[in-house]
């Protein structure tokens, strides 16, 4: 019982997650920070910045259906804890189950799901329009992400245990050796990028037009919990992708550790190479960039998984 | 509990409250997360909702109709919330006293913490008032104690 409490809350569950990806935000804040010639902020940042809310006031706001604006961000951070320990207890661990890639999509979704359900409850004009976006860009990087999958499955020989996605990429090569698997990084990158609201997606949380968006009614501790998961998917993102594409053979845990770290650090370079090149942008051409850009190469991806390459 | 304010002091976040300013402060602001400044090295950020901010910025000289504005974003703030005043304008409202829109003064309408004048203040200006800011929370957690 201690065991499993301890798996969910302290090392591949709550604390570690969370330290990992408030590193891993520091680290991204900080690359932005050099892109400018800025300094940028120091490495315990982001745990002040999670401290802090937690000392405020929280202000339920009128004419809000206040179950659903409580519960939201709550059940946001549980369901990306739960995909974190899925995620980690495979890559560290060695543990898994069958169909867990597909639990892992749907817990995935649940935290956008709730942040559009918590803005909606708010009752705040700009909030509905900031959840207005958010379910138009679900739409759009939701498929993309799928044919991803879908690559990744075909490539372990149709199997839906990412176990085995990952056993086949040890026994064999990585997966993003190949010309399928190179694709289907790509476009998940793009899918976390967007799935963050990091820049050239974040009309959803956009300061400057729709001042915070979806979030914009939340302060003190509830906010805490919604920054809290977004820092966890930033651990949990980059692993999953990590896991799916391009897990590398090693000999000891000490470099497995190694491994993933310099990987991870990899990619959320190439996540603020993107945000920092790139402004923002609408709605119309996010969709348009997903579905009739990535989607079809999406599809190209899955027949050159299918013909071997 | 000095542990609470230096968490405090060290992630201000800002919301920034232009009521009729000339936008030049407004412009030396933004100055301050600029290259040569870069406050977001001490954790400040602008923020774009109220509810996530610890510390309200006003520029500009307060007339009626922002004031409403102002009370109604003072009371909408999650506490503890401090105020600071940039520029002339809203220290002392500088030429337009006696205008017929102007009020009083500020702190007849919220309460101020920082008084940082200018026209427009300097960044090197704005950063002195925000480690003034930063002194006097913790000062005043210490006598209350």
């Amino acid at each position: 019982m201690i065991k499993l409490f301890a798996q969910y809350l302290v090392f591949p569950g709550l604390l570690f997650s969370f330290f990992i990806g408030a590193m891993g935000f520091w680290l991204e804040r900080k690359l932005t920070a050099r892109f400018q010639y800025r300094v940028g902020p120091p490495w315990y940042q982001n745990f002040l910045d999670v401290i802090k809310l937690f000392l405020k006031e929280t202000i339920l706001p009128q004419g809000a259906s206040k179950i659903m604006f409580i519960l939201s961000p709550i059940i946001s951070l549980s369901a990306v804890i739960l995909v974190s320990v899925m995620l980690a207890n495979n890559y560290f661990l060695n543990k898994s189950f069958v169909g867990d890639v597909i639990v892992i999509l749907y817990l995935l979704l649940i935290p956008s799901l709730f942040t559009i359900l918590g803005a909606f409850s708010s009752k705040n004009p700009l909030a509905l329009v900031g959840a207005a976006r958010e379910i138009k860009l679900m739409l759009a990087y939701e498929f993309v992400f799928i044919t991803c999958l879908i690559i990744a499955i075909v490539k372990s020989g149709n199997s839906i245990m990412l176990a085995d996605i990952t056993g086949n990429q040890i026994l064999n090569k990585p997966n993003a050796m190949s010309l399928s698997g190179a694709i289907a990084v790509l476009l998940s990158i793009f899918y976390a990028q967007a799935k963050l609201c990091i820049v050239p997606f974040d009309m959803a949380e956009a300061e400057q037009e729709i001042m915070a968006g979806t979030v914009i009614e939340y302060s003190g501790p509830l906010l805490g919990f919604y920054k809290i998961a977004k820092l966890m998917l930033y651990f949990s993102l980059p692993l999953f992708i990590i896991s799916l594409f391009i897990k590398v053979r090693t000999t000891s845990t000490m470099s497995r550790y190694f491994i993933f770290f310099l990987i991870y650090a990899l990619i959320i370079f190439a996540m603020s190479v993107i945000k920092n090149i790139n402004p923002r942008m609408r709605i119309k051409d996010a969709l348009g960039f997903f579905w009739f850009l990535l989607f079809p190469l999406g599809i190209l991806g899955i027949i050159l998984a299918q013909l071997g390459l | 509990m000095k542990l609470k304010e230096k968490i405090l002091t060290k992630s201000l976040w800002v919301y920034h409250l232009s009521a009729g300013s000339c936008n030049n402060c407004d412009i030396e602001i933004l100055d301050c997360f600029t290259p040569r400044f870069d406050i977001e090295r001490f954790g400040i950020q602008l923020v774009g909702s109220i509810r996530h901010a610890d510390v309200l910025l006003i520029t500009g000289a307060m007339n009626k109709k922002s004031a409403k504005i102002l009370k109604a974003l003072y009371e909408q703030a999650p506490r503890p919330l401090f105020v600071a005043a940039v520029g002339i304008c809203p220290c002392s409202q500088h030429l337009f006293k006696g205008n017929y829109p102007m009020l009083n003064a500020l702190d007849e309408i919220v309460p101020v913490d920082v008084y940082i004048p200018g026209c427009p203040p300097r960044p090197e200006a704005i950063i002195a008032g925000i480690s003034k800011l930063i002194d006097k929370i913790n000062a005043k957690k210490q006598e209350t104690k």
